[in-house]
């Protein structure tokens, strides 16, 4: 079956070769269609061959585009600037969801134009937590639309001078509940709870998530990151839950490893991770070390997936309002989460040629933001990165 | 298993107390004994400095930041049940009176011991009403202590730029998780449990110091631990107990120790034994 299954894919999808994944792989993992129960094995091939995900009409998708706020608008006109060179047939619908549209029906419009579109490309919402009873409408939006998964792929590129080299870790971060449910009270003055809930199914569906990725990826490891020796009943049900599917890959070496530990060897020897997978704040940290150490929040993206729909965005989810309209933001982690979106949408080819002209002018003409210590303008690294794309569509 | 009744009389009687590490086991069995000791004496607040070891080399050698943890509630107030088959609800407990007691002592460290700020990290975007009366009580102590800066910072935020660039930070306030799993952070930077020590205070001048490495059953009793991280926590102790010249002393010594290759453990890739560290710090005394 397994043989039947590699033929077919041979013979309808090529293989990249600049970091060898198959877009059948990418695809069908990222829909996250394997979530399906075992008995409808055959339903499930089908529904993972098929290429057509998204609203395609005259062979070009709609995706809506959710610029929020700090350096997102200015980092979504680069995407499709980029995108424009590189002759993508993906056309954007503009939704405003950010500090100056935050009222419910804002929030109701963005979910509708993604569940329309079924992909998303966003920049972050910043939250005021300052006003009672308001909830992050980026966490509304993830929840919503059941994002169960967080995926972020942190990789050293080389150029980028960083304290660690050969990093090469993938965060599946479970991206619905855990710490992030909003469920607070107040009992008596001065006493707050916050309940934080881990539920079997939720994590059965992320660890089946990141086994199959790390399958389907020709990944070695994973490890789940947990604190089971404190919070013995939450954190040890997703351990069990973890190493029970675990069993299901023998192919695959499985570890676990408490989170506080996990910190310190992220930081000395991070070369040691493969998959990750972890509860919802666990991710959020470990994520972020991930990011710092391949050259910080401007290279790397996330991509939140979900059964039927996605949303991709920079890595660390930042709304950069410091650097808001100073042009000196760097633009990657954002064109990166182009690059996913046309992997998931199975526009490889794209994708190929954007992930190539970004990492070229990272590490062969270092044209570099100040955030990786260089001088250049946002607008730089862009022409930089179009210029190359352009050479390469002139192969095409 | 509970505290020994003679072990608590005798921190009630002493107040300063030195501890080794605890095995805690892994989902389930018995409750943390180190959470348990926290407990009954009180011990509300977790300091851990961790300052770049001259001689160790790591790849950040400019780290000086002090992590405060709330050390009594938080997400490790215990309290999880499963509400349903297949449900765990696990719940974090904040409360004004702790957030504002290590709020407090988080300044008044920092205005004895001559540092400049103090950052408050929170997650209070998502966890607004918890997180949030943690930075509140934050705030109204920094209002207390107006020669120090304070500022607030989320979580993430904080871990992205510790991880690139840690100078940035001086002393860091937080409840209990993001405590743990910072100062565990900032430990790996400088080199490890084996190198950092760490206080828990409490009212009245009690306080228990302890190593918090693991308890490494592999090569007890083998005279190849590294005493380091017990032997800084001691002199923290000293300095506590206003035996501070004497802290520094050995402190010093201990760092000479390891700026010595032919002293250092095998941990710190030496090839000494404990013994023979030991007797270096000895002579580095004298």
């Amino acid at each position: 079956m397994a043989a039947y299954r590699s033929l077919r894919l041979e013979k309808y999808f090529f293989r990249n070769n600049l970091n060898k994944r198959s877009i059948l792989g990418t695809s069908a993992v990222l829909r996250g269609s394997y979530s399906q129960p075992k008995q409808n094995e055959a339903v499930d091939q089908r529904r993972q061959f098929s290429r057509h995900t998204g609203a395609k009409y005259g062979g070009r998708y709609t995706v809506t585009a959710i610029a929020g706020d700090g350096i997102g608008p200015e980092l979504m006109g680069h995407v499709k600037h980029v995108f424009k060179v590189a002759d993508v047939p993906v056309d954007f619908e503009d939704i405003y969801l950010d500090s100056a549209h935050d009222a419910d029906t804002d929030l109701a419009h963005a979910v509708l134009a993604v569940k329309r579109n079924r992909v998303a490309l966003k920049g972050n919402v910043e939250t005021k937590h300052l006003k009672p009873g308001f909830v992050s409408h980026n966490l509304l939006l993830r929840v919503s639309l059941d994002l169960f998964a967080n995926v972020i792929h942190c990789r050293s590129i080389p150029g980028v001078s960083t304290r660690h080299g050969d990093v090469d870790i993938v965060v599946i971060r479970e991206n619905t509940e855990g710490e992030y449910k909003s469920l607070e009270h107040e009992n008596v003055p001065g006493v707050v709870e916050s309940l934080k809930v881990i539920t079997r199914e939720s994590s059965k569906r992320i660890a089946r998530y990141a086994f199959e990725y790390a399958r389907q990826q020709g990944r070695k490891k994973v490890t789940a990151v947990h604190k089971a020796n404190i919070m013995k009943l939450s954190d040890g049900m997703f351990l069990d839950t973890c190493r029970q599917m675990a069993a299901e890959y023998p192919e695959l070496k499985f570890e676990d490893m408490i989170v506080d530990n996990t910190c310190m060897q992220l930081v000395s020897r991070p070369q040691q991770f493969d998959v990750m997978v972890m509860p919802n704040l666990y991710g959020n940290i470990v994520s972020n070390i991930g990011c710092s150490l391949v050259g910080g929040p401007g290279l790397t993206a996330g991509s939140n997936i979900g059964s039927d729909f996605a949303i991709f965005e920079m890595g660390t989810r930042n709304t950069g309002k410091s650097i808001a309209g100073e042009n000196i933001a760097n633009p990657s982690a954002m064109l990166m989460a182009g690059v996913e979106l046309c992997r998931y949408l199975g526009l490889a080819r794209h994708a190929d040629v954007i992930e190539k002209s970004i990492w070229r002018t990272i590490s062969e003409d270092k044209v570099h933001t100040p955030d990786l210590g260089g001088t250049a303008t946002t607008s730089d690294v862009v022409h930089s990165i179009t210029q190359k794309v352009q050479n390469e569509m002139r192969k095409w | 298993m509970v505290i020994p009744q003679k072990a608590i009389d005798s921190v009630n009687k002493n107040k300063i107390g030195l501890k080794g590490p605890l095995a805690t086991p892994i989902g389930k069995g018995h409750q943390s004994l180190n959470l348990a000791l926290r407990k009954t004496f009180n011990l509300y607040a977790n300091v851990r400095p961790c300052r770049s070891i001259e001689g160790y080399k790591t790849p950040y050698d400019d780290v000086d930041l002090v992590t405060i943890r709330e050390n009594t509630e938080g997400e490790y107030s215990g309290i999880e049940h499963v509400i349903v088959d297949g449900v765990v609800q696990s719940i974090k407990l904040i409360t004004e009176v702790a957030s504002r007691r290590v709020a407090e002592f988080a300044f008044r460290y920092a205005v004895a011991n001559g540092r400049k700020s103090v950052t408050a990290v929170h997650k209070a975007n998502i966890m607004r009403m918890s997180d949030g009366l943690f930075l509140q009580c934050c705030r109204e102590a920094a209002e207390k202590f107006p020669e120090v800066q304070f500022d607030e910072m989320y979580l993430d935020t904080v871990c992205l730029h510790m991880v690139q660039d840690p100078k940035k930070y001086d002393v860091l306030v937080m409840p209990n998780l993001y405590g743990d799993i910072l100062s565990d952070l900032c430990a790996g930077l400088i080199g490890g449990l084996g190198v950092t020590p760490s206080g828990n205070i409490g009212e009245n001048g009690a306080a228990i110091f302890e190593s918090v490495h693991g308890t490494a059953p592999d090569i007890a009793g083998q005279d190849k631990a590294n005493p380091t991280a017990l032997l800084l926590s001691a002199c923290m102790m000293l300095k506590h107990m206003g035996l501070g010249t004497y802290g520094s002393k050995i402190e010093k010594a201990a760092f000479e120790a390891i700026k010595n290759k032919e002293t250092r453990t095998a941990d710190l890739g030496g090839k000494a034994t404990c013994s023979q560290f030991t007797d270096a710090v000895c002579r580095y005394v004298d």
